[in-house]
C-alpha cells in the first residue's frame, strides 16, 4: 500500500514510468531538480501526513535512498 | 581540506584566528583548483602576478569584479556537468550574471544555507508563507535570483503557500485560510525587500482600513535583496520594521545580504540589527582608492569570499556594494565572526571609476 503511494507520488511528480521511477536518482532528468524535489517533498508529505527535517530533505537523493529515510525516520512501513 | 569538514563545523562559532587559518586553507585550494580548470581565471590570475606563496592570509588573494560574470563565461566544470545555471537579476537591457553550477557545489549552497538559517530559526521547518507568486520559479533553467531565493528558503518551511497570484494580488482567501489552520504555530515568512513592501505591506495597509487585518504576530520574516528600490520610498529598515509590526503584529523580521554569485554563503542579520558572516564566508571592506583594508568603523567596497564555489570562479569577489565593519567576535547576540552593515549600491561612476583602479593594478 505505503510502497505503491510511494511510486504513484514519483510518477505524478517527474511523469516517469515504474521502471524509470525505481531507478531514479536527484538531478537525472530535468523534472527531478530543486524545483522539483520541493515539490516531490511537499507531496510526500501530505500523503504520508509527516513533516521531515531539513537533513533528510537534503539527503534524499534517489527513489530507493527516499525509501530509507521514510521508514527509517518516519516510521512509514514498505 | 573539502568543503564537507567545514559543513561539521557550528556556523558562527569560531573566533578570529581559527576562521582565519580554516578559510585561508580552503580559499588557497579554491584558487589553485581554478587555477587548474578555467583558463580565463588563470590568464587572470598571471596578469596580476599572482604567487601563492606570498599570500599570508586570504585578504592577499586575488578577487574578482562581479561583472565580469556580465561579461564572460567564467566556468571550472565541462558545460555537460552544469545542472543549474543562475542569473542576477538585472534590469530590462542590462547585462546579467550567469553563475554555472554543478551537483557538488549546488548541494554544498543548500547545505550551507541549512547550517546558517537553522542557526536562526531551530532545527524544525515551519508553515511558510512565500510573499511572492508561483510563476517566478517556473524557468526552471534560469534562476533568477527572487526563483533561486525562494527555492534556497523553501526547505525551512512546510506546507509552502505563495501569497500573492501572478498579477502580484494578494489571495487574501488563501492567506486566512493558512492563518486559520496553523493558529497558535510559528510561521515563516519569506520575501523579496521590495516584494514585501510593495505587493503586501501595502495592501495589509488598504485592507485595514477597509477593517479587514491578519493577525501575524507569530510569524518570522526573511527578506532580502536590498533596499535599493526602496530608496525612492524613504524607506528605512527600521521603518520597514516598525511599520509591518503596526500592520500585522509581526515583530521577528530579518534581512539578510547575499547575492547570486555566492549563493548559499548568505549574511543574516541578527536580533542587535548586525548582519553576520559565517564559517563559510567572509567580508572584507576596501578603501576604493587603493583597496587596502579598511578599519572597523570605515566605510568602503565590500569583497565578499566563500569557501564554496567549485564549479565557476566565484571564490572571492569584489561587490558594487559600499559597507562598514561594525566589529568581530563580539556583538551582544553572541555569534562570533565579523559583523557588519550596507550603506548601499555604489554609484554607477564610482564603479566605473573602480573598475578602472582595479584593470589598473592588473595592467
Ligand atoms: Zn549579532
Amino acid at each position: 500500500m505505503n510502497a505503491e503511494k510511494y511510486l504513484n507520488i514519483f510518477k505524478e511528480s517527474f511523469d516517469v514510468d515504474e521502471a524509470t521511477a525505481k531507478g531514479l536518482k536527484y538531478q537525472d532528468i530535468p523534472a527531478w531538480d530543486s524545483v522539483g524535489h520541493m515539490s516531490l517533498i511537499a507531496a510526500l508529505e501530505d500523503t504520508f501526513d509527516i513533516m521531515m527535517d531539513t537533513d533528510d530533505i537534503i539527503d534524499f537523493n534517489s527513489f530507493e535512498k527516499g525509501k530509507e529515510i521514510l521508514a527509517k525516520n518516519y516510521g512509514i512501513e514498505f | 581540506m573539502t568543503f564537507e569538514e567545514l559543513l561539521q563545523v557550528p556556523p558562527y562559532s569560531l573566533g578570529h584566528e581559527e576562521k582565519h587559518a580554516l578559510l585561508t586553507e580552503r580559499l588557497l585550494e579554491l584558487t589553485e583548483h581554478h587555477r587548474d580548470r578555467c583558463p580565463e581565471y588563470r590568464r587572470m590570475l598571471k596578469s596580476v602576478g599572482y604567487d601563492a606563496g606570498s599570500v599570508s592570509g586570504y585578504e592577499d588573494l586575488p578577487f574578482l569584479p562581479v561583472r565580469l560574470f556580465k561579461e564572460l563565461s567564467l566556468r571550472s566544470v565541462p558545460q555537460e556537468d552544469v545542472v543549474k545555471t543562475m542569473t542576477s537579476s538585472g534590469t530590462t537591457g542590462q547585462a546579467v550574471s550567469r553563475i554555472y553550477l554543478d551537483r557538488t557545489t549546488s548541494a554544498n549552497q543548500q547545505k550551507a544555507m541549512v547550517k546558517i538559517v537553522s542557526d536562526f530559526l531551530g532545527a524544525s521547518r515551519l508553515p511558510m508563507i512565500v510573499l511572492d507568486c508561483p510563476s517566478v520559479v517556473k524557468d526552471r533553467n534560469m534562476f533568477s535570483a527572487r526563483g533561486a531565493g525562494i527555492l534556497g528558503f523553501s526547505i525551512f518551511g512546510a506546507r509552502k503557500i505563495y501569497a500573492l497570484d501572478d498579477d502580484m494580488h494578494l489571495d487574501r482567501e488563501a492567506l486566512t485560510a493558512f492563518l486559520e489552520k496553523f493558529q497558535g504555530q510559528d510561521i515563516l515568512l519569506f520575501g523579496f525587500t521590495f516584494m514585501v513592501w510593495q505587493h503586501f505591506y501595502k495592501e495589509l495597509v488598504r485592507l485595514k482600513e477597509q477593517g479587514v487585518t491578519f493577525d501575524l504576530s507569530r510569524g518570522i520574516l526573511i527578506h532580502g535583496g536590498g533596499w535599493k528600490k526602496l530608496a525612492s520610498e524613504a524607506v528605512s529598515p527600521q521603518e520597514f520594521h516598525d511599520r509591518l509590526r503596526d500592520v500585522c503584529g509581526i515583530d521577528r523580521v530579518h534581512d539578510y545580504y547575499g547575492m547570486v554569485e555566492q549563493t548559499g554563503c548568505i549574511y543574516m542579520q541578527c536580533e542587535c540589527g548586525h548582519l553576520h558572516a559565517s564559517v563559510f564566508s567572509d567580508v572584507i571592506m576596501r578603501r576604493p582608492l587603493d583597496f587596502g583594508v579598511c578599519g572597523v568603523g570605515e566605510p568602503g567596497i565590500i569583497q565578499v569570499v566563500s569557501a564554496i564555489p567549485e564549479s565557476y570562479p566565484g571564490h572571492s569577489l569584489l561587490t558594487e556594494d559600499e559597507g562598514v565593519l561594525l566589529g568581530e567576535d563580539d556583538c551582544p547576540c553572541g555569534r562570533k565572526g565579523k559583523y557588519f552593515k550596507i550603506n548601499g549600491r555604489l554609484k554607477n561612476a564610482e564603479i566605473r571609476g573602480c573598475s578602472d583602479t582595479y584593470a589598473a593594478k592588473f595592467a
